[in-house]
């Protein structure tokens, strides 16, 4: 099935309805999986204790509040440049859930910050620029919602979309460019990953298990959105014809 | 070229005889600046200390204010639409209403900085390089805020979006812009290691802000 021919939203529909109980299930045994390893199988830190294992929930999300950004952006391109018919329902329903996503990696790394860096936030570059990502999160719901013609709203989203994607080279690289107190690359970094297998094994699963979380919660957002514009398409109808 | 150089002329003119144009920004600028002493206090040590901090936040909100008379008087009566299909490239003419509102409400506030100043109690070094880091900076903060006006210039009901959309935007211009102010006057650090990264980022801007906001005014109005 080309990309082209999941353009047509009543075919999207039927294709993520076939799909979307397998991926549920996907993701409830990743996560039981992932859950068990992190709480079980993975040792506690030397200095840290246990409260190393905030890092299971954290460092997922922290990738795919970027991973959504960076799905946007793709989105916001075929909107622009392919006129996809789809991307912008995709770019719609990406951001709550990425910006969720941001969120939850922004308060779990504080309450990890509280016990393990004696405060809950630094103006550090990679807090700062993640709490930037998620500022930009909100723009943009905020621009989508005060729009009223969806196609207008999705072409503005999608400039803003593309103008933000500055941002996340900047939180990527922001540990290497600055002297932080949030700690250097360690998983995606030249060289290989510095973290020991017994961590790092669990990290991995968790994060597989996050992004099937975001691919089942895009999907159903992606759905309801195209119900959404049925109705205020249908609306619309009634209101004219009650009006000749 | 000539039909820029008439852009530029008129919307200066505009600015200057319509709605206050330049002089409201100072106004606006003079307000902040003057009511900050009354929310920290009197200590004039403190002041010092984060006046270029003052100074920058005065001058980034002024230019927020102003943003909204780029282009939603042009679209309520329509010239908006005679830029668009006029001849010149529409990313030229952008840029040069950029440069009309940079001269007409930018520059006012670099002029009044150092006046400000000195409500702060700043060394004269600090007022210096406030001067200086705002006459760079404040292109870049009219740029970003391009991006913005564009992408609301067809909203009735605006509100507070647009502050929202550039406020993130114009978060790096304001941290390195205080940063070499500050540098000027205390720390380690060289004024020239920030002040450079300042006018990179306006170098930036001023090639990405019209480029942007040209394609958000392309596919927003129509």
């Amino acid at each position: 099935m080309r990309l082209s021919e999941l353009a047509n939203p009543s075919r999207f529909n039927a294709l993520a309805e076939r799909v979307l109980p397998w991926l549920v299930v996907a993701t409830a045994l990743a996560f039981a999986l992932g859950l068990y390893q992190a709480l079980f199988v993975a040792p506690d830190d030397y200095q840290q204790g246990a409260t190393v294992k905030i890092m299971f929930i954290h460092v997922p999300s922290a990738w795919l509040g970027m991973l959504g950004w960076a799905l946007m952006s793709i989105a916001a391109l075929g909107t622009l440049v392919w006129r996809h018919p789809l991307a912008d329902v995709a770019m719609k329903a990406a951001a709550p859930i990425g910006a969720a996503f941001t969120l939850i990696c922004l308060v779990t790394g504080s309450l990890w910050g509280r016990p393990t860096w004696g405060t809950y936030w630094v103006w550090d570059a990679r807090l700062t620029s993640v709490l930037i990502l998620f500022l930009m999160y909100l723009g943009v719901i905020a621009l989508w919602r005060t729009v009223e013609d969806p196609s207008r709203a999705a072409r503005a989203a999608a400039i803003l979309t593309l103008v933000g994607a500055v941002n996340l080279p900047i939180i990527k690289f922001s540990v290497d460019w600055w002297n932080t107190l949030h700690q250097p690359a360690s998983v995606l970094r030249l060289g290989g990953s510095t973290i020991y297998p017994t961590i790092l094994v669990p990290l991995l699963i968790m994060a597989v298990a996050f992004t099937l979380l975001f691919v089942t919660l895009h999907l159903s957002a992606m759905r309801n959105e195209l119900l959404r514009r049925r109705v205020r398409t249908l609306r619309l109808m009634r209101a004219a014809a009650a009006n000749p | 070229m000539a039909a820029l150089a008439a852009l530029l002329r008129r919307d200066m003119r505009l600015t200057v005889r319509v709605g206050g144009g330049a002089l409201m920004g100072v106004l606006f600028f003079l307000i902040v600046v003057v009511m900050v002493p009354f929310a920290l206090g009197p200590d004039l040590a403190l002041l010092a200390r984060t006046g270029p901090a003052i100074l920058w936040l005065g001058a980034l909100l002024a230019s927020l204010l102003a943003l909204d008379r780029l282009f939603a008087a042009d679209h309520e009566d329509g010239s908006l639409d005679l830029i668009l299909m006029g001849r010149a490239p529409l990313e030229l003419a952008v840029a040069a209403k950029a440069l009309a509102h940079w001269l007409t409400t930018g520059l006012p506030l670099v002029i009044a900085a150092p006046l400000l100043g000195l409500f702060l109690n700043l060394a004269p070094a600090a007022i210096g390089a406030v001067a200086l880091t705002l006459l760079v900076g404040t292109p870049a903060l009219t740029c970003i805020g391009l991006i913005g006006a564009a992408l609301a210039v067809a909203l009735r009901r605006g509100g507070l979006l647009v502050p929202v959309l550039v406020l993130p935007l114009t978060i790096p211009v304001l941290i390195f812009g205080v940063a070499a102010s500050n540098a000027a006057v205390t720390g380690p650090l060289p004024f020239g290691t920030p002040f450079t990264v300042l006018v990179a980022l306006t170098l930036a801007s001023v090639v990405l802000g019209p480029f942007a906001a040209a394609a958000a005014l392309r596919h927003g109005l129509d």
